[in-house]
């Protein structure tokens, strides 16, 4: 070895020098990472930002429109669109401003949305890791339960917990996030039958570190990217459920209202009255394909060799 | 090796198995070995020969379809029979690994603070500035300029031999007594490797430290190794000083192996890679397992295996008719 000794000095010292010219500034995370090739994404940061005005009128928009969502207007019923009367949207049968309505509609939507991502999110990556590492019969026994939750028909569930849960919307949506986590379980499963072979799970198990925190720390962390697309995917999918559980009546209760309630009361005055179904079902639109987009432009993100 | 002191880690019959549908692999078949403290003992042997099994044995880390006999004393404690939950207080604190490759031993979603810090948390009861102190205190140890900078990036923003060091680092977090090196060096290139073997020396050299190197490189055997435990098929063949044991090796599989390496003050011509392949660990062959491969197969040989005796002080080998024989007292062999 000494043998190389000048050798090896002269190349050490280019090696520290080379080593000082790294360019200085924040670590660069995984997320980080994936947060600047997305912001180079014309569609996906068009997409954020309509979804985002979606967001916030939705939030701040019933506040600051004239009439409120129930109260009617005795003065117009079925009222097209108009300026000069301030329903900008139009009026429903009963006098209603469909403009707050729609707005209203619009915040209960990506409420239940949130509510049944979050759940499912949390129960299905926390499951998916568990079954995928402990592998083995644990695994078998879990993974079997999933397929049985599959294959059981997903209207008799909504009707078994609406019985349960009786009226309320948001406990209803809960459980519905429990019906949810199975594609994500699966997703996460695979993703870490892969991931405990790594060689670093290895390592902090040479390390002394629990199962449980190897799957916490070490698992759970770099499931983020899948975890995120499937995500934002599954949000517009309840949005869906929403409004198909609302058109079966089973969704939002009057006076409360959401956009797939919007819709099937909209779809009924076609021809008499076409605005009350082409703009709330243009919202769902709009935000369905802003969600598309922006799943679309995180998986491109996270795994930019896919493109 | 020496006799009176009670010895760091010790392997006894130690056997590891593994139950697979064309039938049971026997990576480990038997071994025994002691390391003493502060010792550094080299493991070579070519793929398959049972090395790197071994030790993942001893950290329980083997696949779920293993199966392990024996014991595994480490200070007076079966590590075998332990749990895994026991296991997790002995290792990362007493005993810890260095794997091979750096560029997935650390986790690409975590700063390399957190990976470091973990350990002392686990071990030491460590917490926030106190923990965060030692982990800097340790990257400066294994000789990462700008630590300070370093402890708060991500694995992929630093280089090869600088991740490895990251991966030294980890395993020197908690003073152990013992570290166990799996092949530290395949990964890095000849410039790093040279830093890395000599990093191992002085750390281990300063704190006492016992270094069982797994590797198949002699070269960085030689540079490093007080001893070398050469394997092949699960068992060991020739244990010996180093010194003595490249000199003049006793088994005929030890002198293939030494002369299966590219030297620079040789011709090409000179290398003989060794003929045949590594023996099938479903069905080992009868007798020496390096019979068929063997150039001084005997009768014997394919009938008997031959047991690990002593050939010389503080040398053992495996062989029928070893180079080196202890009867006779000489260094010339039955062969020469």
């Amino acid at each position: 070895m000494s043998l190389y000794a000048g050798k090896r000095q002269a190349l050490e010292e280019a090696f520290i020098e080379r080593d000082d010219a790294i360019p200085r500034g924040k670590p660069r995370s995984v997320s980080r990472d994936a947060l600047r090739r997305l912001r180079a994404n014309k569609a996906a940061m068009t997409a954020i930002v309509i979804f985002a005005l979606i967001v916030i009128a939705a939030i701040v928009g019933p506040h600051l429109v004239p009439y409120d969502f129930e109260t009617p207007d005795w003065s117009a019923f079925t009222a097209p669109p108009s300026i000069e009367s301030g329903h900008y949207f139009g009026t429903d049968q009963n006098g209603r401003d469909l403009l707050a309505r729609t707005l209203y509609g619009t915040r209960v939507s990506l409420l239940v949305a949130l509510i049944a991502t979050t759940v499912s999110v949390v129960v299905g990556v926390l499951y998916g890791a568990i079954a995928g590492f402990a592998g083995g019969r644990v695994d078998s026994a879990m993974m079997r339960f999933v397929d049985v939750m599959y294959a059981l028909p997903y209207i008799l569930f909504v009707i078994l917990l609406m019985v349960m849960f009786g009226r309320n919307v948001f406990l209803l949506f809960a459980a519905i996030g429990l019906l949810e986590w199975l594609t994500m379980a699966r997703i996460v499963r695979g993703q870490t039958l892969s991931l405990k072979e790594k060689e670093f799970v290895e390592a902090a198990r040479a390390g002394g570190v629990s199962n449980f925190a190897i799957i916490l720390r070490h698992i759970v962390p770099n499931l983020v990217g899948p975890v995120v697309i499937y995500a934002t995917l599954t949000i517009p999918e309840i949005v869906v459920t929403e409004s198909f559980l609302s058109y079966l009546g089973f969704g939002v209760q009057e006076p409360l209202t959401s956009l797939g309630t919007l819709i099937s009361e909209g779809a009924a005055a076609l021809g008499a009255a076409d605005w009350l179904l082409l703009f709330p079902g243009g919202v769902l639109i709009v935000m369905l394909l802003a969600l598309a987009f922006i799943g679309d432009g995180l998986r491109d993100a996270f795994d930019p060799k896919d493109r | 090796m020496n006799a009176t002191i009670e010895p760091l880690l010790t392997l006894s019959d130690y056997t590891v198995r593994f139950t697979t549908l064309d039938g049971t692999v026997n990576a480990v078949n038997g071994l025994d070995l002691a390391v003493a403290r502060g010792e550094t003992v080299a493991v070579v042997g070519e793929s398959g020969s049972g090395k790197s099994q071994t030790f993942n044995g001893v950290f329980g880390l083997l696949a779920r379809n293993a199966e392990t006999r024996g014991a595994v004393n480490f200070e007076g404690r079966d590590l075998l029979a332990m749990s895994s939950k026991e296991l997790d207080t002995v290792r990362g604190a007493d005993m810890a690994m260095v794997f091979q490759d750096p560029m997935t031993a650390l986790n690409p979603a975590m700063k390399i603070k957190h990976q470091l810090i973990e350990t002392l948390v686990i071990h030491k009861g460590l917490k926030g500035k106190a923990a965060e102190a030692e982990a800097l205190a340790i990257m400066k140890k294994v000789g990462i300029p700008e630590a300070e900078r370093r402890i708060n990036q991500y694995p992929h923003e630093l280089s090869g031999g600088m991740r490895q060091r990251v991966v030294i680092a980890m395993a020197l977090l908690c003073r152990p007594k013992l570290i166990v090196a799996d092949e530290p060096t395949t990964a890095l290139d000849v410039t790093i490797q040279a830093q890395i073997l000599d990093l191992f020396r002085d750390l281990t050299a300063d704190a006492g430290t016992a270094l069982i190197l797994i590797t198949h490189d002699l070269g960085v055997v030689a540079g490093i190794a007080d001893r070398v435990v050469v394997m092949y098929a699960g068992r060991i063949v020739e244990e010996g000083p180093v010194d003595e044991l490249f000199a003049r090796p006793a088994a005929p599989y030890t002198a293939a192996l030494l002369r299966s390496i590219p030297r620079v003050d040789r011709d090409a011509d000179a290398v003989q890679p060794i003929g045949g392949r590594p023996p099938d660990l479903i069905n080992l062959p009868r007798g020496c397992p390096f019979n068929p491969r063997c150039g001084f197969t005997k009768d014997k040989c394919r009938s008997e295996r031959p047991p690990l005796a002593d050939v010389a002080p503080g040398r053992r080998a495996a062989c029928w008719s070893p180079f080196i024989d202890a009867a006779a007292g000489t260094a010339e062999g039955q062969h020469a």
